[in-house]
């Protein structure tokens, strides 16, 4: 009974984010209504309003826009800026971790100390203090989280090469010549893959809330662009007349992160064999 | 032990000075605020006066020194939109802030602590699987979301706490909420495990052979025992609930640093934007040293380790 649960539950959290997905992928053949086409005569309308357009199933918000297109189109931002960040700081990180965990010496104190200070500021404040100075909207967006949070791949990348780099197979590599690409392509990267992956799955969850976050401060994608965090922003003026503007991304948010959290912690049980004694 | 603080306190050092140089170094990328501070109608002369003037055309290294010089006499410079001291812009906003954070803490352990003893005590039991997912779902919810959903309830159908602003005791409590929750799962968590291992252990048998009744070994013993990764927990979620605020404070427009921040950032007035992403650095670096000091003294054992690793 028990090991059955257990192993509905990630389907049921993959399903979730599977939908999401296709949402996304498919938002122009999904979506009802134009997202950014404005309709000043039905404002603020209930859920389930019948106008000369069409059914709007979620209402529609302050400027008569269809909520639901909205929020369809919102996922597409969610799920392309938390992809395209992770991409970036895994990279990155993953890079200057492998650099320092082979290389050691005075190439691993440097690029350790940074990762340990860039790590010692609030990433939400960091993302905020790097979005001041390279302003706000989707590029930049990519930048700021990729660059807040690559350090995090970089810790793990480096104490993963730190113990592969010492195995047998690699110092023979490394005595019969093979080029140092080819030994980080062949016998480190594939080595390290594990643990990285479950980081990348559990950062994904966190990149979709900074997107949220740092959008619903305005400093993220810039009106008229639908993102989830916008929505809710704009929605909390209309809360009292209005509820479902707030509530239904909100909800989506939610149900989308804490899909992509359990799946990370699932990924993680399962790649990784000691964090399920603890 | 000495050797233990001193090598921390250097790396604390080290960290603060880091932060120091990074922000630096990012905002160098912004440029310098003078084309904010003069009309459209500016020539380049007025430009370049006012950058000598402020000291923007100075060598890179200078202007890092001076800028180092200026934080170790905790100068934070002067706001060029608001045209007065970044420190009293500041000070005005962290009681608010300082409230907020330990308000939520309060919140976290209040509802986190006994959802963990019970969890704890109830280990497989259906009550353990009730309450650890409604925990969790606390820390999934996104926190203007949940401020939001709070503020719908509290505020505008029931009427019964104000929705923003800080005027009166009440204010706090939906802002305190919706952050706490962040943490209370944490406590749980922690406290759960703990209590878990901590009634394992023989001593907890022998107490309890002996006739001393349940409840006494309990509050005598293993919860004494078990609470003592809360200390440190509690400092670092105190630094990780006032890096948090920053968006509840926008949520429930309290006038805290957070709120500040975002306004600042909003007005260009890198000034202030420096010094409270400077502030929270600092906080959290020294909360996290805090939380290691702590642990070491009230566990012995973590210096052991120290040694042998």
């Amino acid at each position: 009974m028990k090991k059955a649960s257990k192993n509905i539950l990630p389907y049921l959290f993959a399903f979730i984010i599977l939908f999401f997905l296709i949402a996304a992928i498919f938002a122009p053949l999904i979506a009802p209504f134009d997202p950014v086409k404005q309709d000043l005569m039905h404002r603020l309308k209930a859920p389930g309003t019948v106008t000369d357009a069409g059914v709007h199933i979620l209402g529609t918000d302050e400027l008569g826009r269809d909520l639901l297109s909205r929020i369809i189109y919102g996922t597409r931002i969610s799920l392309l800026v938390a992809f395209l960040s992770v991409i970036v700081s895994t990279v990155t990180g993953t890079w200057l971790g492998m650099l320092a965990g082979y290389y050691k010496g005075w190439v691993a104190v440097l690029i350790m100390r940074i990762v340990d200070i860039v790590l010692s500021i609030p990433p939400i404040l960091l993302a905020i203090l790097t979005v001041a100075v390279v302003g706000p909207g989707l590029g930049n967006l990519v930048f700021v989280l990729g660059f807040t949070r690559w350090p995090r791949y970089a810790r793990v990348a480096y104490a993963q090469t730190l113990t592969v780099a010492d195995k047998p197979y690699v110092q023979a590599a490394q005595f019969t010549s093979v080029s140092t690409p080819l030994i980080f392509r062949r016998h480190i990267i594939p080595n390290i893959a594990a643990p990285l992956i479950v980081v990348m799955t559990l950062e994904f969850g966190l990149m979709i809330l900074f997107e949220a976050s740092l959008s619903f401060l305005g400093l993220g994608v810039q009106p008229p662009t639908p993102s989830w965090g916008a929505i809710l922003s704009t929605g909390r003026n209309y809360l009292s007349i209005a509820w479902w503007i707030t509530s239904f991304p909100g909800f989506c948010l939610f149900f989308l992160v804490l899909s992509v959290n359990m799946i990370g912690d699932f990924l993680r049980d399962y790649l990784d064999p000691h964090s399920i004694r603890r | 032990m000495v050797q233990f603080l001193v090598k921390r306190i250097f790396q604390t050092l080290v960290a603060l000075w880091g932060v120091i140089t990074l922000v630096f170094i990012i905002l160098h990328f912004a440029g310098d605020p003078t084309l904010l501070m003069l009309p459209e109608s500016a020539t380049a002369e007025d430009v370049a006066r006012l950058r000598s003037q402020l000291g923007f055309d100075r060598p890179l290294i200078v202007q890092y020194l001076s800028y180092m010089g200026q934080l170790l006499r905790f100068d934070l410079g002067t706001s060029y939109i608001q045209n007065l001291p970044v420190s009293e812009i500041i000070a005005s906003r962290i009681p608010y802030t300082l409230t907020l954070a330990f308000a939520a803490l309060l919140v976290a352990i209040g509802i986190g602590v006994p959802v963990g003893i019970i969890v704890g005590l109830n280990h497989g039991k259906m009550i353990e699987k009730i309450l650890m997912p409604i925990v969790l779902i606390g820390q999934s919810m996104p926190t203007f979301w949940s401020g939001i959903l709070l503020i719908m309830l509290f505020s505008i159908r029931w009427g019964v706490l104000p929705s923003s602003g800080a005027d009166g005791a009440g204010a706090v409590i939906l802002p305190a909420v919706s952050l706490g929750a962040l943490s209370m799962a944490t406590f749980a968590r922690i406290l759960r495990t703990s209590i878990i291992e901590e009634m394992d252990k023989p001593y907890v048998r022998a107490a309890r052979a002996k006739g001393i009744s349940f409840g006494k070994v309990f509050f005598r013993h293993v919860f004494r025992n078990s609470s003592i990764p809360l200390i440190t927990i509690a400092a670092i979620e105190l630094a990780t609930l006032l890096a948090g605020a920053v968006i509840v404070e926008t949520v429930f427009a309290w006038p805290g640093l957070g709120q500040l921040a975002v306004q600042a950032i909003n007005s260009r007035d890198f000034s202030v934007v420096q010094a409270v992403v400077l502030l929270g650095s600092f906080v959290y670096i020294i909360l996290n040293l805090i939380a290691d000091l702590l642990y070491s003294i009230v566990d012995p054992r973590i210096k052991i380790q120290e040694k042998t690793s």
